[in-house]
């Protein structure tokens, strides 16, 4: 694969993904060189390979211009460290910090080399994801917490210090329902200086889960990496799963999981718009969207059997078919709620106080949106020009011709708007697939597996790109699964679009963005 | 103008709130002993905080929903409270991460007697595809004790509204009777 004048050592792996194993030197080359065309570091993570060639591994999925290069290197059994990316694509930092957390891989010469999933759970020389790593030695039975807690976590947050600066520690449970994290500000008067934030409170171990599990269930563990992204996972879980084993998956099939995915990409941002008006006290805006939401969650649950399509994306297809009358009701209803939405979204554009909060609130400009590495639906709203769905589409989005929302202003109105623009593209899409969806079964079954394989699958989500990396034992049993959530290159840009503003505009900023816990957690 | 179109698409829209689901006291792990008193005080409407102690985020979807216009969750006396401190019940999601473990037995402690916990959803429930691990203490009621466990993934806000309903009915006949 060409980038720039150089030949990299990077071969096709499917569509659009390419894969390369090299020496560590190689992969910091091949960093710069991706940075240098304007292209982004989407996921890092390590695994243990000793049981295969006596060494570990770091991984580095990377968009580039001819589409998604996967490198690997092999790291020494005994010390493994490999060569930091984040002075060259910041978003590795949090990356980097979780793979030494799980595997005790280090990126040598890293600026922040603070714990990140680790709390209290286990000791800092273990390791979960290690094989020899022994869960018993570590497991304290759940009857003996009851009386003795583990000891509080001890993080180093970095401290602002001056006169009339003082700090707000929030969470990790908030006062609303959103999942667990922790914000520490600073603040002067209403103004914040800075956030950090502390995750991994939901780390669940989802890792270690995937391991000797068979391939159909940890389909289902793939959907629950982040519940609200259900299909993107699970679809990307089944294309590594594909790749892998070289199976094909039946047309119709291919075609239902592309509608599965613009499903939940309405759902999901029609209740995105109703708590982005709850939250400028716009309780009208909440009232009808989720109107909207409910109506469609309730037909999604007649025609397919859940509300939010859990475990219909199975290895080699799908499990639910749609039938001649569903499909009219459903591109019924999607026309309905496509107009209902327009006629809200006069009623946001006429709304002065609803704008005069939305508008110039929570800027990430597209220049630090670039250097940092924002993603999906929060990095389109600052100006970066990235869907997979449009560039490098997957069957069957490579018929689909996905025209790509993007605005400039980086702002709360900025998202809210890119949304409201996805809405309308994920109507149009999920008419145009009822409409053209070829007949055929909807399920093969997978090739049997005789060696160890990999694969990887790739699926813009409607938070931004889904990541799943998964390789196989000889066994056809799951060896190492890697997850990877949009929300890892997202979370530390809402530290950063967060300052200058008052703190009561946080939750309006954070739900502008709203990003995933458990995703990145695992 | 937006007053003007707010107003027309209110009246246009109308009532889309339906009626309050059955208890489901099929649901109830565990009896209480409460006085009667108390009971009738609670029977009316009940105050819930939830507490997410390592969910997908699939269960709060459905928490989410719930407080939509089709269930009227506060014409049934429902309220969701931002403080443990505040409420009569803790709605409790997910497996128990071992990293939620302190903050999910202090948000416990901060909650007034007498009080309901409403596990939710299959992981709350049983631990689910978690389970126990290095990093999960799986169920809630390994961590905390649980009156009612509303199983599902996730749960229907029907279901949702019927465990609720049956950590509290309990009061409610009592106090008739």
């Amino acid at each position: 694969m060409k980038i720039g004048d150089h030949d990299w050592n990077l071969d096709p792996l499917g569509k659009h993904i390419w894969r390369g194993r090299m020496e560590t030197g190689q992969l910091l080359a091949l960093a710069r060189a991706v940075k240098e065309e304007g292209g982004q570091l989407v996921a890092l993570w390590g695994s243990d390979d000793r049981h295969l060639d006596g060494s570990f591994g770091i991984h580095a999925a990377l968009l580039t211009s001819s589409g998604l290069a996967w490198a690997s290197c092999a790291l020494p059994a005994e010390a493994p460290t490999y060569p930091d990316l984040a002075h060259i694509f910041p978003q590795a930092d949090r990356m980097q910090r979780a793979t030494f957390d799980l595997l005790g891989i280090r990126a040598a010469d890293a600026v922040d080399d603070r714990k990140w999933l680790r709390h209290t759970a286990w000791a800092d020389n273990e390791f979960p994801l290690r094989k020899d790593f022994s869960p018993l030695s570590t497991l304290r039975s759940p009857l003996s917490t009851l009386n003795s807690p583990p000891p509080p976590d001890a993080y180093p947050f970095i401290r602002v210090e001056g006169d009339g600066v003082h700090e707000i520690p929030v969470g990790p449970i908030h006062a609303g329902t959103i999942e667990p994290g922790h914000f520490r500000f600073s603040i002067i008067g209403e103004r914040i200086l800075r956030l950090e934030e502390r995750m991994g409170y939901t780390h669940k171990g989802t890792e270690k889960r995937f391991e000797g599990m068979d391939l159909a269930t940890g389909a289902k563990l793939a959907g629950r990496v982040s519940g609200d992204t259900h299909s993107a996972y699970a679809w990307a879980y089944c294309a590594a799963v594909e790749m892998a084993t070289g199976s094909q998956v039946p047309e119709r099939a291919v075609w239902l999981r592309a509608l599965f995915l613009e499903i939940e990409r309405i759902a999901n941002h029609l209740g995105d718009l109703g708590y982005l008006g709850n939250d400028v006290a716009l309780s009208f805006g909440f009232v009808q969207f989720w109107r909207l939401k409910e109506d469609w969650l309730r037909l999604i649950a007649k025609l397919f059997g859940h509300r939010y399509l859990y475990d219909r994306i199975v290895p080699g297809g799908v499990a639910v078919d749609i039938g001649d009358g569903g499909r009219a009701e459903l591109a019924a209803e999607v026309g309905r709620i496509e107009a209902e939405v327009r006629s809200l979204k006069a009623i946001y554009d006429e709304h002065a106080t609803l704008q005069d909060r939305f508008a110039n609130t929570g800027i990430v400009k597209p220049d630090l949106a670039a250097r940092l590495g924002l993603t999906g639906l929060a990095g389109r709203a600052s100006a970066q020009a990235w869907d997979a769905r449009a560039q490098f589409p997957q069957a069957p989005y490579d018929r689909l011709d996905v025209s790509m929302a993007t605005q400039r202003s980086g702002d709360v109105l900025a998202r809210a708007e890119v949304r409201f623009a996805e809405v309308y593209e994920s109507a149009r899409l999920v008419r145009d697939i009822l409409e053209r969806l070829p007949a055929g079964e909807l399920h093969a079954p997978l090739a049997p597996v005789s060696a160890v394989c990999e694969g990887i699958g790739w699926v813009e989500s409607w938070r931004g790109e889904v990541v799943v990396a998964v390789r196989i034992g000889a066994d056809g049993r799951l060896d190492r699964v890697h997850p990877h959530d949009p929300s890892w290159q997202n979370w530390p840009l809402v530290e950063v679009g967060v300052l200058g503003n008052i703190v009561p505009d946080f939750p309006l900023i954070n739900k502008s963005f709203n990003l995933s816990y458990s995703g990145p957690d695992l | 103008m937006a007053t003007h179109l707010i107003l027309q698409k209110i009246f246009k829209t109308g009532f889309v709130s339906e009626p309050a689901p059955e208890a489901d006291l099929a649901m109830r792990t565990r009896e209480q002993e409460l006085h009667a008193e108390i009971l009738k005080v609670f029977g009316q409407s009940v105050a819930i905080r939830h507490v997410d102690a390592g969910s997908c985020n699939g269960c709060e979807l459905e928490i989410h929903a719930v407080n939509g216009p089709h269930y009227n969750i506060d014409g049934m006396g429902v309220k969701f409270a931002a403080s443990p401190r505040h409420v009569d019940v803790l709605l409790v999601t997910g497996p128990v991460s071992r990293n939620m473990e302190v903050a999910l037995k202090r948000a416990y402690d901060a909650t007034p007697e007498p009080k309901w916990v409403v596990a939710m959803g299959e992981c709350a429930c049983s631990g689910g595809m978690f389970g126990e691990s290095y990093a999960s203490c799986g169920k809630v009621s390994n961590v905390i004790p649980v009156d009612v466990e509303v199983p599902g993934c996730p749960p229907t806000p029907a279901a949702l509204l019927q465990g609720i309903l049956a950590a509290v009915s309990k009061g409610r006949t009592d106090a008739e009777s």
